[in-house]
């Protein structure tokens, strides 16, 4: 297990740098936007990462909110970080993308959006985790995490409709997609996929080490003068944070 | 049944009682209102032609302003009394506790609306070109959505530090739909720009399906101290 | 050809902002890492 990280870590450098070779190099040029629609080739590995990370978020805290496992709380955590992470690489992305190709920095499209919202929602979990003193704060989390998966098609729906009313330039682009172009993507996305994992495993251990070090402080406090052992005179079972 | 209705509706008196009483809390949250609309006449020229256009937004968002202020206090009597760790004992419905207290807070909202509203008419010399009786089911949805998750959120953050921005930062994000829904349907109504039944059906869909979801999770969070 | 300059910028910035997410994370790892220390001296 404990060579398991750094093997993959050489094969997802590997990967990676594979995957911008094919992003920059071999993927064909498009015909109308030229070489700055490359960007594609992060911007949207990036997204479908994000909304990955959010799902399984999502699902963690259903699972947390069943059966009250740590475990299932600290994948809920950890996804949700990581996942806000790739969210704001596709909201920088996207305007960068956007400000040669169709002279604005931003539109309200409905992809990009819904990522805006997506991230908002999310950014006030992590706010809602830090700011929640109390034991119970996984479980205010795991609710607001469900309110928030609710949300998501809702918010989808209502800008696809203003759209119809309203059209703005789509970021991103619709239409058919060439196969050349297909493949590179499906690369950078595993590519991505890959990286992702191993940043959530890391920040997995840290949260671990994280609860682990507050448990010693409880621990610690808990031990009387006469050094009688903490073990000793509690129950065996672990409470959640 | 029965019981949930009777245990809701006492709570809801004793609310409105207790606020009727010391009128602070409300004079302030109204001179607040008032105040909000004064601020954005200023800032959005309302003689200009874009501010029709726009006033449907300024309308809405004064209301959220307006809303948060009073949602604020949701809770703030409970906890300084330590009613909730009552009402977690008692044989009470939790979810008694929350239509009461989420009625409360509509109730309290609309009478925020009811007075910024002619103010608004009045400075931006608004005038409704399409169907004005539609603004009636658009103002009730629209405030029923801040308010039902308003109230659920101002629990949530009742453990947390600085409870008093917690609330607007839980809240705003998730009711981006429904304001988007509110503001366009007023903006419709106004200048008769076509119909604004989807908006109206997407904020019924959004209150139905938050107010299941708060009643569903409120007895959750109400355990969770 | 200005707009080269987009497509380098957008590739930095996805990997300014992945570099510095794991900078934090080696520090609050390396920090934490400390204050176990500590403890298990107590």
């Amino acid at each position: 297990m404990k060579r398991l990280f750094p093997i993959l870590s050489v094969i997802t450098a590997a990967l990676l740098a594979y995957a911008l070779y094919e992003a920059m190099v071999v993927a064909p040029t498009e015909r109308t936007m030229g070489d700055v629609q490359r960007i594609f080739y992060y911007h949207v590995p990036s997204a479908w990462t994000a909304f990955l990370l959010f799902m399984v978020n999502l699902v963690a805290s259903v699972v947390y909110l069943i059966r009250r496992n740590p475990k299932a709380d600290a994948l809920a955590v950890v996804c949700a970080e990581v996942g806000v992470v790739f969210c704001t690489i596709v909201l920088v992305t996207g305007p960068i993308w956007a400000r040669p190709v169709w002279g604005i920095w931003w539109t309200w499209d409905v992809r990009l959006t819904t990522t805006l919202v997506l991230w908002l929602i999310y950014v006030s979990y992590l706010v809602l985790r830090r700011f929640s003193d109390s034991a119970q704060t996984p479980v205010l989390a795991a609710v607001l995490a469900i309110f928030g998966a609710l949300d998501v098609p809702l918010v989808y729906f209502s800008i696809w409709f203003f759209r119809t009313q309203h059209p703005q330039p789509v970021i991103g682009g619709g239409g058919s997609l060439d196969p050349g172009m297909g493949r590179v993507l499906l690369i950078n996305w595993l590519a991505f996929c890959c990286f992702a994992f191993l940043v959530c495993w890391s920040r997995y251990r840290l949260e671990m080490l994280q609860r682990e070090v507050e448990e010693a402080h409880a621990m610690e406090s808990l031990v009387g003068a006469d050094g009688v052992s903490a073990k000793a005179s509690l129950p065996l079972n672990r409470s959640p944070r | 049944m029965n019981s949930l209705w009777a245990v809701t509706l006492a709570t809801l008196k004793k609310d409105i009682r207790l606020e009727w009483r010391s009128k602070d809390a409300l004079n302030s949250m109204l001179f607040f209102s008032l105040l909000v609309v004064v601020i954005f006449s200023f800032s959005f020229d309302p003689t200009a032609e874009e501010s029709r256009q726009i006033a449907g937004g300024l309308v809405w968002v004064g209301f959220l302003f307006a809303s948060v202020v009073a949602l604020n206090q949701t809770w703030a009597r409970e906890l300084r009394n330590q009613v909730l760790d009552a009402y977690r004992v008692s044989p009470a419905p939790p979810n008694s506790l929350f239509v009461a207290k989420a009625l409360g807070n509509f109730i309290l909202v609309s009478v925020l609306e009811a007075v910024m509203a002619p103010l608004f008419i009045v400075f931006y010399n608004l005038r409704a070109i399409g169907p004005a009786w539609q603004l009636i089911p658009i103002g009730v949805l629209g405030t029923w959505a801040l308010v039902v998750n308003g109230t659920f959120f101002a629990a949530v953050s009742i453990r947390t530090r600085s409870r008093e921005i917690m609330l607007p930062l839980l809240l705003f994000p998730i009711s981006i739909p429904a304001v988007q829904a509110m503001v366009e349907a007023t903006r419709i109504i106004l200048m008769g720009d076509g119909s604004a039944r989807f908006w109206i059906v997407l904020l019924l869909t959004y209150d139905v399906v938050f107010t299941t979801a708060c009643l569903g999770l409120f007895e959750t969070i109400l355990h969770a101290e | 050809m200005n707009s080269i300059k987009y497509l380098y910028a957008a590739y930095a910035a996805t990997w300014i902002i992945h570099v510095f997410y794991l900078t934090t994370l080696v520090r609050r790892y390396s920090r934490l890492r400390q204050q176990l220390r500590e403890l298990g001296k107590k």
